[in-house]
């Protein structure tokens, strides 16, 4: 990955921060002086994935710039909950979007930095809905013509704002207000949906990373080698929802690290076409130990069909082991 | 009229003015919760709190925060059977923190930069006479001599230590260091009157506001073994007291010692550093029965000490020992077997433990226990008032580390009753259970082994066999300790709230929650590496 490791024993570069490391080997989000990009008082719910990973990823991408940045934001769950009119709890200069076009207004706001002779940099961002369905035209096209933005997509893996419903990045057996978990395959269907961070890396732009909020010092390299860069960027951020995942408020971060630890979602950089790295996963588990807190898989327990979906998951997980390389042999001791 | 933006009219507001905290119905409460190290420690050290300093190699402030438990960590980390690392939570992660290791290295760093103890600001006037100056004793007169009481250690014997000097051998615990950890103790004023022995303990409690008898367990029990012509039978407690005299007890080639004990190691061990060629342990059990600790059995093994089981010595005559098989029956309690078999042996030293010399208290009625020695209270005092009593001389495990802890508690009580005041045990805080903790977020290390000098030459002589920790890896060990229940500002539950709502206050204050708007998810507590976090459900 984009950045060493260092040897602390007590607990490695795991944590936030800890007295015991020189200020340099810290996170931003543990410095006094970081952004709060995201304010106190917004109206996510308790254990917002999203609003944790929009702080994680804004404040490394002020941090990275010097604080010279601006911000389109795609209609959904983050813009509702921190921004209702006339509150915001934005504390960077930040711009309202429709759903579906905020990849075009950060072109637009990109262009008329250059044509001022500003420095100034920009991101957009929405959820998966506004993303990966509604927001595809747009953001396909910003990648094409390689506008300098970086884009960061929150993926809470459905349209959580409106009432749960199922987009192109809810997962397969996921129980949503739109795959009920009824009939004889319940929840959301198998061999649909869309692999955006792959189908952004296929575009050729210079860098795309996936990222959670389970893992901070990685989800702050992406964002601060991104912003070094240049041209369109893209980093997938997964963020879980306890509402719409039926999960424990505590458990947010958790769930996050499971998702990566079982394989279900690879954590990955590359650019140009590329994979250039991953993250290896430090403890395989099971995916039943992922499924089994949701209650949008909860149908995958109450008997014994649910085995073979379960299968068909752990399938999946293993396809992704095996394709991105996330468990290292020689790390296997 | 200020221009407004189209269609805007009203002014940007700030999220901050809706307090989101109303949304509580739980909240996060940082707690200290009890180490399990800390709760196994028989002297009461706060272990992780002395950690803590010393994982940032803040080194004299880790002496000063172990010290105010324990005065003498060169010889506790040397000496103690470490039962704060048996309970170590690191020990379900990978391997538990070399706690005894790091107590040494700080003690030998102390002895090296000559680091002494604040001397109290008062005196209170009063006077405390303590019998013994074995480890109890130099603790309690410690303890007090801290309070600003005036004390006075009588001992029998002609140098202070008690068991240290004279039951440990000198490869556990060399004498120098022994040395500088008491001269650091008298050095707060404490006089030590030696070779002087109290044979009548309320005639030497005149001038004294209160007592401590810490005079320990000196008499060997003996076992009948019948002996002929040529036996030499000797106690392993008069062969470790006579090392250190001017001239090393004479045991002979083959050497057999009848016991299964720490003592019983320790002899057998010397015996080998003497000269002998053969040091045969013989014991009635077998070896998981033995009350020695395995560490200890196996060093002794490495040195070519040798161990023979399930046996019990019948007779000793003309340099041969004849011992009898013996056999474990239902309930685990050795039965003889009838089948007989010779040894060769120069000499047969006994280790079967140690009694109390009563002589002292015998004219004072009650004070004597049904289980054997001094008979105490909760707060380490006798029947007799302002009399009271710790170490090996009253019923508990016999260690030093127990010794310590006795004149630690018992200061702290004759403290009180001084000022007319019952001392009360603070409350414990909850246990820091392996549960709580969120191991994601430490990293596997190897443990520090100690280097062991090369077991084929550490018996020729009595040079120290487990070497000390360096800088580096006394470092290393401390800052693999886990600060279990206990924040070590690592700054997850200022970085995983999604709220803000966790304000930092600075290095070594650690953080405060802002209730205006904590939503009370819990994502701090659960994401706390080491369980620092509680969250308590709010009051409606």
């Amino acid at each position: 990955m984009g950045y060493t490791p260092v040897k602390f024993y007590q607990t490695g570069t795991h944590t936030i921060g800890n007295r015991l490391l020189p200020a340099d080997a810290r996170t931003v989000q543990s410095d006094d002086d970081r952004a709060n990009a995201l304010s106190c008082g917004h109206r996510a719910c308790q254990g917002c994935g999203e609003a944790l990973g929009a702080r994680y990823a804004v404040d490394a991408a002020m941090r990275a710039v010097g604080g010279d940045l601006v911000a389109a934001n795609a209609t959904g769950c983050l813009e509702v909950f921190s921004t209702p009119y006339p509150e915001t709890s934005w504390q960077i200069p930040w711009i309202h979007s429709l759903f579906g076009n905020a990849p075009a207004i950060a072109t637009g706001l990109a262009a008329a930095m250059k044509a001022k002779g500003k420095a100034t940099r920009v991101i957009a961002q929405g959820g998966d809905g506004g993303t990966t369905d509604i927001g595809f035209g747009c953001l396909s096209g910003m990648f094409e013509r390689n506008d300098d933005v970086l884009y960061i997509c929150y993926d809470n893996e459905a349209y959580m704002n409106t009432g749960v419903q199922r987009s192109s990045a809810t997962p397969p057996a996921a129980r949503t207000a739109t795959t009920p978990a009824l009939g004889a395959a319940p929840g959301n269907v198998f061999g649909q949906g869309k692999d955006v961070p792959r189908i952004a890396l296929a575009h050729e732009i210079p860098y795309v990373a996936t990222a959670t909020v389970a893992n901070l010092r990685d989800l702050e390299a992406k964002v601060t080698h991104a912003m070094s860069l240049h041209g369109a960027r893209y980093i997938h951020v997964l963020v879980p929802c306890p509402l719409g995942w039926g999960t424990a408020s505590h458990d947010t971060i958790k769930i996050a690290r499971l998702a990566v630890e079982t394989g279900l979602f690879p954590v990955f950089e590359g650019g140009n076409g590329d994979v250039t790295g991953v993250l290896k996963i430090r403890a395989k588990r099971p995916v039943e130990e992922y499924l089994k807190p949701q209650k949008r898989f909860a149908h995958l327990f109450k008997d014994a069909t649910g085995a073979a979906t379960i299968a068909r998951l752990q399938a999946i997980a293993d396809r992704n082991i095996a394709r991105y390389g996330l468990i290292d042999p020689a790390a296997e001791v | 009229m200020e221009h407004k933006p189209f269609a805007i009219t009203l002014d940007v507001g700030s999220s901050r003015a809706n307090h989101t905290g109303s949304w509580r119905s739980e909240r996060p409460v940082y707690a200290d919760h009890l180490p399990p190290c800390n709760a196994a420690c028989p002297a009461g050290e706060d272990i992780q709190g002395w950690l803590y300093f010393a994982e940032e190699g803040r080194y004299r402030e880790a002496f000063d925060s172990l010290t105010v438990n324990n005065p003498m960590p060169a010889v506790m980390g040397r000496v103690c059977y470490h039962p704060c690392e048996t309970a170590c939570n690191r020990g379900k992660l990978d391997s538990a923190v070399g706690i005894n290791a790091v107590e040494r290295f700080l003690g030998d760093e102390a002895i090296r930069q000559n680091w002494r103890f604040a001397k109290p600001s008062t005196q209170t006037g009063k006077r405390v006479l303590i019998v013994g100056a074995g480890p109890s004793g130099l603790s309690a007169a410690y303890h007090l001599a801290r309070r600003g009481h005036a004390v006075t250690i009588r001992d029998a014997g002609p140098m202070p230590g008690g068991m240290m000097r004279f039951g440990i051998p000198k490869y556990r615990l060399p004498r120098d260091v022994l040395d500088a950890e008491i001269a650091r103790i008298l050095d707060l004023g404490v006089t030590m009157e030696l070779n002087t022995k109290v044979d009548d303990i309320k005639a030497a409690m005149q001038g004294f506001d209160a007592a401590f008898l810490a005079i320990g367990a000196q008499l060997a029990k003996r076992a009948y073994v019948p002996a002929g012509e040529g036996a030499r039978i000797l106690d392993a407690v008069s062969v470790l007291r006579s090392m250190e005299g001017a001239e090393a007890p004479k045991l002979g080639r083959r050497v057999v010692v009848y016991g299964g004990g720490n003592t019983a190691i320790d002899v057998a061990r010397t015996a080998r550093r003497l000269g002998a060629e053969e040091a045969l342990i013989v014991y009635r059990r077998t070896r998981d029965r033995m009350p020695a600790h395995d560490f200890e059995v196996e060093e002794a093994v490495d040195e070519g000490v040798m161990l023979k089981w399930l046996s019990t010595i019948k007779h000793m005559e003309d340099g041969k020992i004849t011992v009898e098989r013996m056999q474990l029956d239902d309930k685990g309690f050795p039965q003889p077997t009838g089948t007989l078999e010779t040894l060769e042996a120069d000499s047969l030293i006994l280790a079967l433990g140690q009694d109390v010399d009563l002589g002292l208290i015998k004219d004072v009625p009650g004070l004597v226990s049904e289980r054997g020695g001094i008979d105490v209270d909760p707060g380490m005092m006798t029947k007799l008032p302002g009399l009271f009593a710790g170490g090996d001389a009253v019923p508990a495990e016999r260690t030093v580390t127990v010794a310590m802890g006795h004149g630690k508690k018992a200061a702290a009580n004759i403290d009180a009753w001084l000022r007319g005041q019952i001392f009360e045990q603070p409350a414990k805080h909850t246990e820091a259970a392996f549960e709580k903790l969120n191991t994601w977020y430490y990293t596997d290390a190897p443990h520090q082994v100690r280097a062991k000098l090369d077991a084929a030459r550490r018996v020729d002589g009595f040079a120290e066999v487990v070497q000390g920790l360096d800088a580096d890896t006394a470092l290393f060990e401390a800052r693999r300790c886990l600060s279990c229940g206990n924040c070590f500002e690592c700054d997850n539950c200022y970085g995983v709230c999604p709220d803000n709502a966790i304000i930092k206050l600075g290095a070594g204050n650690r953080y405060r929650i802002d209730t205006d708007f904590c939503k009370g998810c819990g994502l701090c507590a659960a994401e706390c590496p080491c369980g620092a976090i509680d969250m308590v459900p709010e009051q409606i």
